[in-house]
């Protein structure tokens, strides 16, 4: 297992699309830190790229990634490799190198100007957040072989994920406002990793206020213990399934 | 060595594999011979567990391979069109492939140095012609002194130097026990590799029979010439005119 997550990662590396994306990251959170002297909305400013950038760049590159390594997959499968194996060295790969930059580029700098929980929580988030957009990229790119599809596919999950679904939140609860649906929109933001996590850190910074109706409902669930350990262990569930899900395919693809 | 039973293979509706009952035993050197199209190279992925067959089992030295990849230790794989990814080079393939084999046992590197990829081996793959691809694909099925070798379309592509020299490494291999399956449609290139001829047509096996059999039935010296012959007779039989033009 280690050799090919090793050949895989390294191969990563030296991709320049990555370590662009860390620069960029880099550059995004150093001066949204240094701009303002409060650190509240350097957070609320890197808050957005994580909730847009990591979630749209992880998932385009592992999806790119993957169909490209088409003819790496084929030459490892005819030699004594478990199928298992190298689907999972993929993912471990990009995982790895996808938290890696965000690690570099964000994490760093959030973890020296605001070393407290909400800094150390948005860490977390954000590398929870590239590795089920990773997730999500397997399952996109193994549904169809052709490339242009596939990239289509993850592009739109994303898109439904950072703009369609809160849209479609939105429009729920207006038009049934009339209605006690407070507690059933608990269990609809677990539909979406970007809203657990928009969720997650917007209540760490005590600002739900900006978050409107819905943050207001949140605060009793999510601001317990109970409601962290819940909303962590969807936010695994979203990494689990997608990628068995995309496993089970790759374990009956014909090449 | 190599059983195959009852194999069925289906691509949406397409039916590339039918019922292909086969057996192979260590020291033959078997042609797979058939028009295009006919399921070849389908059998062959499917003997390397990289086409899961619909129906059917296969067994390597008794065992079944579905779901299996351990044996694959024991096989040496040349593609029909070797894929490589692009940016790696001719040297870093290689060390790759071993580093993953991670085997013990000598290397058989006679290829590397009748090819003379030395010289090339900081190469981009994607620089390569195809004939060179070729030679990589070659070299890699013979490093590890597989028991099994399977070559798709060996000769293709390659210079008729090169196609010699590999000619003679499959027959210095068929010499050491080896079982050698090799798909191809120059039958002229055959005569002096293979004891074992297998016909395929629309997924299924046409005829599986040994050279001097094949030679006495139709009373012919050379095999093209044997199954021509066969072709022929089968042709007024059929009028598949998809037949006469392929071989």
């Amino acid at each position: 297992m280690n050799r090919i997550i090793k050949i895989i990662f390294l191969d990563i590396l030296k991709n320049k699309i990555v370590l662009a994306y860390t620069l960029i990251l880099g550059l995004l959170s150093w001066s949204s830190f240094g701009l303002e002297d409060n650190s509240a909305k350097g957070l609320l400013t890197i808050l957005n790229v994580i909730l847009f950038t990591v979630p749209l760049v992880s998932i385009l590159f592992a999806t790119i990634y993957l169909y490209n390594s088409s003819e790496f997959i084929e030459l490892l499968l005819s030699q004594p490799v478990k199928r298992k194996k190298i689907w999972l060295s993929l993912f471990l790969g990009l995982s790895l190198s996808m938290v890696a930059a965000f690690f570099i580029g964000a994490g760093i700098p959030l973890l020296i100007n605001a070393p407290d929980r909400v800094g150390i929580m948005m860490v977390i988030v954000g590398c929870l957040i590239s590795i089920i957009f990773v997730a999500l990229a397997f399952l996109s790119s193994i549904l169809t072989r052709d490339k242009a599809k596939g990239i289509g596919i993850a592009i739109m999950t994303w898109l439904y994920f950072a703009l369609l679904f809160d849209g479609m939140v939105l429009f729920l609860l207006f038009q049934l406002s009339d209605y006690p649906i407070e507690k059933a929109m608990v269990a609809v933001t677990a539909l979406s990793p970007i809203d657990l996590a928009r969720i997650q850190i917007l209540l760490q910074l005590d600002v739900s206020a900006m978050m409107g109706y819905t943050g207001a409902i949140f605060k009793d669930f999510f601001g317990t213990a109970m409601g962290l350990i819940v909303s962590f262990a969807l936010l695994c569930l979203w990494i689990i399934i997608p990628f068995s899900i995309s496993l089970r395919k790759f374990k009956n693809k014909d090449l | 060595m190599i059983a195959i039973k009852n194999i069925y293979k289906k691509f949406g509706k397409l039916e590339v594999l039918n019922d292909v009952n086969l057996t192979f035993n260590k020291g033959e050197c078997i042609a797979l011979i058939g028009p295009n199209g006919c399921g070849k190279t389908t059998l062959i992925k499917s003997v390397l567990g990289m086409v899961i067959p619909t129906k059917g089992d296969i067994l390597f030295d008794q065992k079944s391979i579905l779901n299996k990849y351990k044996y694959r230790d024991q096989i040496g794989y040349m593609p029909q069109i070797g894929r490589y990814p692009d940016y790696m080079t001719v040297g870093q393939i290689i060390e790759m492939i071993k580093k993953i084999r991670n085997s013990n046992e000598d290397l058989d590197e006679d290829l590397i140095k009748a090819f003379e990829l030395e010289k090339i081996f900081d190469k981009q793959m994607r620089t390569l012609s195809g004939g060179t691809t070729q030679k990589v694909s070659a070299i890699l099925a013979f490093l590890f002194n597989p028991e099994v070798l399977i070559l798709d379309e060996p000769t293709a592509g390659l210079d008729p130097l090169a196609s010699e020299i590999l000619k003679e490494k499959i027959i210095k291999e068929r010499e050491k026990g080896k079982l050698i399956l090799i798909t191809s449609h120059l039958l002229s290139e055959l005569d002096d590799m293979i004891s074992q001829i297998v016909f395929m047509q629309d997924g299924k096996v046409h005829f599986h029979k040994t050279i001097p059999d094949l030679l006495e039935t139709t009373g012919e010296q050379k095999i093209s010439k044997a199954i021509a012959s066969i072709l022929k007779k089968k042709n007024t039989e059929t009028r598949n005119p998809k037949l006469a033009t392929s071989l």
